[in-house]
């Protein structure tokens, strides 16, 4: 079985290098004993040729003896070559232990182009080992400078390798050397071979070819600057797929970010009519539960850390909805139907509360890391990866307001909150506590805040001035959406997402923000009341 | 019911309410005027620095500043306080203004930036050759001030006539005037917007060829603002005490009201809203010499809430209020940002939820309110 194997290597070995044929045939199970001395003694030409005749033999000593030669290991003694470790040295051409160890060595000296081909050469050796991370590392090596004569090696591997990420480098490397050989032929084959490829780097190989330098192009061929220009088409098609549903999922992964951060607003603004400025710093403390949380975890259940997600979600709740229903007690309940000055107070809100998280917790950010289970993505395309953390605040968003939508339409609270909203002295008459409504209403939407604060610190960072940045454009969704209306606002999250994200990819991410504001401001002159008016006597509120 | 509404109305408005001022208003300008032009120039500039009345360097600067801050909350008071339309996009005029002098500022640095090149350091740094077009005739003194008052003004008038046409008011109003500002601030921080990206316009060497930094044209500098806000609150007078002003606090106080009675808001409130921009505008003229920096941050949502927080100090719905707000709460800011700088946010944003709730008519109600239970 062995013997059948090494054989095959052979003959693959035999195919690439008829040069080396006799040398290799005699050689059979041993590395041939003139490459050794070629290793040695020769010339830089020979040593060279001799490190390919060493990887072309598939023996299983090659690897050892070029790294052996690549630390200095290797040295000669009179006619000897030896590998020296300590005080032990072994010949390396008969394979025994040479005692005494001899007075007078001499290194073998390796010039830089030698040291190259030597790197390339265990490398591609390397390319056969069991650990995926020395493949993977082996594979990158390669693709800096493989040349023909590692073709077999590269192809061998190939046939042989499960992982994607590595098969990808060694068909990226395995091109670009068909791609430099003499071969018209095997060019061609290597440019049609890209255009099955789905990484976006196979791009940068074919580009050169279809460049001009000054009026002539670079590729004096026209049949092969051709294929490279079909193969380059059928590529970036690909590509444009990939990067459609890219900019898609993108725009839906901002939307449903927006929609958490919007969505309490639009409980405490749309159903309420407060103002609510520190509707961000609400997120901020949400976030920083979710900081402390994960740290109790750290500290008392590292075991279970890849699941303190599971109690954060409820901490950053009820730290937000608490926070929330003690402003609303004392300072919010006191400025209902005044809200320009229920604008101002809440503005004064959130400074306090800034400041506050600032002395507790320093300035700086603080880390809050993803467990293992949201790290890494889905390889959709080569140029596509959806991460595992947006994908997770998606479906957390859709939850979140299939929950709010329950709750508002189902329960006993919804009902009562809702009937405030349209008739508070008429729900007071018919026995609603408004009063008591009011809070509990206002700990809900502050508590979606508090969650959207547990989504956002997964995917940005967490610092004091975390709220400020979403207060505008929570504002500019509820306005956009519509007052009272729970799908207007996630059409109008989903919406401004979406849109972000396509003018993003035409014009820049400042002017596409700016773009959607002025959007906004115009769109209000048109439709104050937003994309989704409550229509009739209500709409005056 | 009835028997409340005024008929009829018209000649009620028309009669003269009050004169500009009474004679002890007149005997306070004349003071306070006293006070800023010949006072003040002569403790600070004759009197030897040792001197026990000597007034320092660092207080005219520091008062030249505030009172800038007083013309922007005087602004703020007649579009909020007497019209009751609450802008959050202020800081957007005043930046305005403060960017069309700053371009005339770093034109007349010349040649003496840090690449000795005829345009500013930062175009250098982009590596343009030309001024854009929108910088052009900037180097001309009058042109500047053409375009302190035309920029804010233009802007307020376009955007207040589609607000207020489509009768965006309240919080609404606020909201996208929020907006407004937070987009300029984003475009103003590009570098390709060409006026300096983050850092803005700094490190001005003269003004009409005098150099910036002297006693001498600080002083002048701090009289001029005195002047303008002396001048904005004379004009300020003037509009709250004339018919125009009494229809605006009507619109305040009922503007559906006003509309059965004839009147269309439309043309009030965007005469108030534009004016109340240019004035900010000015004010950041004014400010941007005697601070010597601009930039994009001055846009941010934040700086303008923080206007219109001088004026509910102060007292909303008075001309003395907001000038005595923007001293008390800048006055305090500049202690507290020296003493202790982590309760600075803690004093503001109590200061917000305090005013709000216990002092609706802010520092010049409480006074009045006093004075009142006295006599």
């Amino acid at each position: 079985m062995i013997r059948s194997r090494h054989f095959r290597r052979h003959v693959a070995a035999m195919l690439a290098f008829p040069l080396l044929v006799a040398l290799v045939a005699t050689g059979a199970q041993a590395i041939a004993p003139e490459l050794v001395r070629d290793l040695a003694f020769g010339e830089n030409e020979a040593k060279v040729k001799a490190i390919a005749g060493v990887v072309a033999s598939g023996d299983s000593g090659a690897l050892p003896l070029l790294q052996a030669l690549q630390d200095g290991e290797v040295q000669t003694a009179g006619e000897r070559a030896l590998q020296v470790r300590g005080d032990s040295a072994i010949d390396l051409t008969t394979g025994k232990a040479v005692e005494p160890l001899p007075e007078t060595r001499d290194d073998v000296v390796l010039n830089n182009r030698v040291r190259r081909e030597l790197a390339t050469a265990i490398a591609a050796l390397k390319l056969a080992a069991d650990d995926r991370a020395t493949r993977f590392a082996a594979a990158n090596e390669l693709q800096r400078g493989a040349d023909e004569e590692m073709l077999p090696v590269i192809q061998r591997a190939l046939a042989r390798e499960q992982d994607a990420q590595i098969k990808v480098l060694l068909l990226l490397t395995e091109a670009t050397v068909q791609l430099g050989s003499t071969n018209k032929a095997v060019r061609v084959a290597a440019i049609r071979a890209l255009a099955e490829s789905r990484d976006p780097n196979t791009k940068t190989l074919l580009l050169p070819l279809l460049e001009r330098k000054g009026g002539d192009f670079a590729e004096p061929d026209s049949d092969v600057r051709a294929e490279a220009e079909l193969s380059l088409r059928a590529i970036e098609s690909r590509l444009a797929t990939g990067e459609m549903v890219g900019r898609v999922f993108s725009g839906v992964s901002l939307g449903s970010v927006l929609l958490l951060a919007a969505l309490g607003l639009a409980i405490t603004y749309g159903l309420m009519g407060v103002i609510n400025m520190a509707h961000g710093e609400l997120i901020m403390i949400g976030a920083y539960a979710t900081y402390m949380v994960q740290n109790l975890f750290r500290g008392y259940l590292p075991g279970a850390f890849d699941w303190y997600l599971a109690a954060a979600v409820p901490a950053a709740f009820a730290a937000s909805a608490l926070v929330g229903m003690a402003l609303e007690r004392s300072v919010i309940r006191f400025l209902y139907g005044r809200p320009l000055e229920t604008l101002l107070a809440t503005w004064g809100i959130s400074l306090v509360l800034i400041q506050a998280m600032r002395t507790l917790f320093g300035a700086q950010n603080v880390q809050v890391e993803n467990p293992v289970w949201m790290s890494g993505g889905i390889h959709l395309f080569s140029n596509l990866v959806l991460p595992w953390n947006r994908i997770v605040i998606i479906g957390f968003a859709a939850a979140i307001v299939a929950l709010i939508a329950a709750l508002l339409t189902r329960t006993r609270l919804g009902l009562f909150v809702r009937g405030v909203t349209q008739n508070r002295p008429m729900a007071g008459c018919l026995g609603v506590p408004t009063g008591r409504v009011d809070t509990l209403a206002f700990g809900l939407g502050s508590g979606i805040a508090g969650l959207a604060g547990c989504a956002l610190s997964q995917i940005g960072n967490v610092g004091p001035d975390l709220g400020q940045t979403y207060i505008v454009d929570s504002f500019m969704v509820v306005v956009l959406g519509g007052v009272g209306q729970l799908a207007g606002t996630v059409y109008a999250a989903m919406g401004l997402g979406v849109a972000n994200k396509f003018l993003e990819a035409w014009s820049g991410a400042v002017l596409a923000k700016i773009a959607v504001l002025v959007f906004i401001i115009v769109f209000i002159q048109k439709r104050p009341q937003g994309l989704f008016a409550l229509k009739g006597r209500m709409a005056e509120g | 019911m009835n028997a409340m509404l005024p008929l009829p109305v018209r000649p009620m408005l028309a009669a003269p309410a009050h004169p500009l001022l009474t004679r002890g208003g007149w005997s306070a300008i004349t003071l306070v005027a006293g006070v800023l032009f010949l006072l003040v120039p002569w403790l600070n500039l004759w009197l030897p620095a040792g001197h026990a009345f000597h007034v320092p360097d660092y207080f005219v600067s520091l008062a030249g500043k505030i009172m800038c801050y007083a013309i922007v909350a005087l602004a703020m008071d007649l579009i909020w306080g007497y019209t009751g339309i609450l802008s959050l996009g202020h800081g957007l005029f005043f930046a305005l203004g403060g960017y069309a002098m700053g371009m005339y500022l770093m034109r007349s640095i010349g040649t003496e930036g840090v690449y000795q090149s005829e345009l500013p350091d930062f175009m250098v740094f982009l590596d343009w050759k030309a001024y854009p077009w929108y910088w052009s005739f900037t180097d001309h003194f009058w042109y500047a001030l053409l375009l302190v008052v035309l920029v804010p003004g233009l802007l307020a008038l376009v955007f207040g006539y589609f607000a207020f046409r489509s009768r965006i008011k309240g919080v609404y109003f606020s909201i996208i005037t929020q907006a407004l500002t937070f987009a300029f601030m984003l475009l103003f921080f590009r570098n390709d917007t060409g006026f300096g990206g983050n850092n803005g316009f700094t490190d001005f060497k003269r003004i009409l060829g005098f150099p910036i930094a002297t006693p001498g044209t600080r002083m002048v500098l701090f009289m001029t603002t005195g002047a303008a806000l002396l001048g904005a609150f004379l004009l300020g007078r003037y509009i709250v005490t004339s018919r125009l002003g009494r229809v605006l606090t009507a619109i305040r106080d009922a503007e559906s009201r006003v509309m059965f009675c004839g009147y269309n808001p439309l043309h009030y409130k965007l005469f108030i809203w534009t004016l109340s921009a240019v004035l900010s505008g000015i004010a950041g003229a004014l400010y941007v010499p005697q601070v010597g920096i601009i930039n994009p941050g001055e846009m941010s949502p934040a700086n303008s809430i923080e206007i219109a927080i001088w004026a509910a100090v102060g007292g909303r719905g008075t001309l003395v209020g907001p000038i005595l707000g923007a001293f008390v709460v800048n006055g305090a800011k500049s202690w507290f940002t020296v003493a202790f700088p982590e309760f600075w946010l803690f004093f503001l944003g109590l200061t917000f939820i305090l005013v709000t709730l216990f002092l609706p008519h802010g520092v010049v109600g409480l006074l009045r309110r006093r004075g009142r239970a006295r006599s």
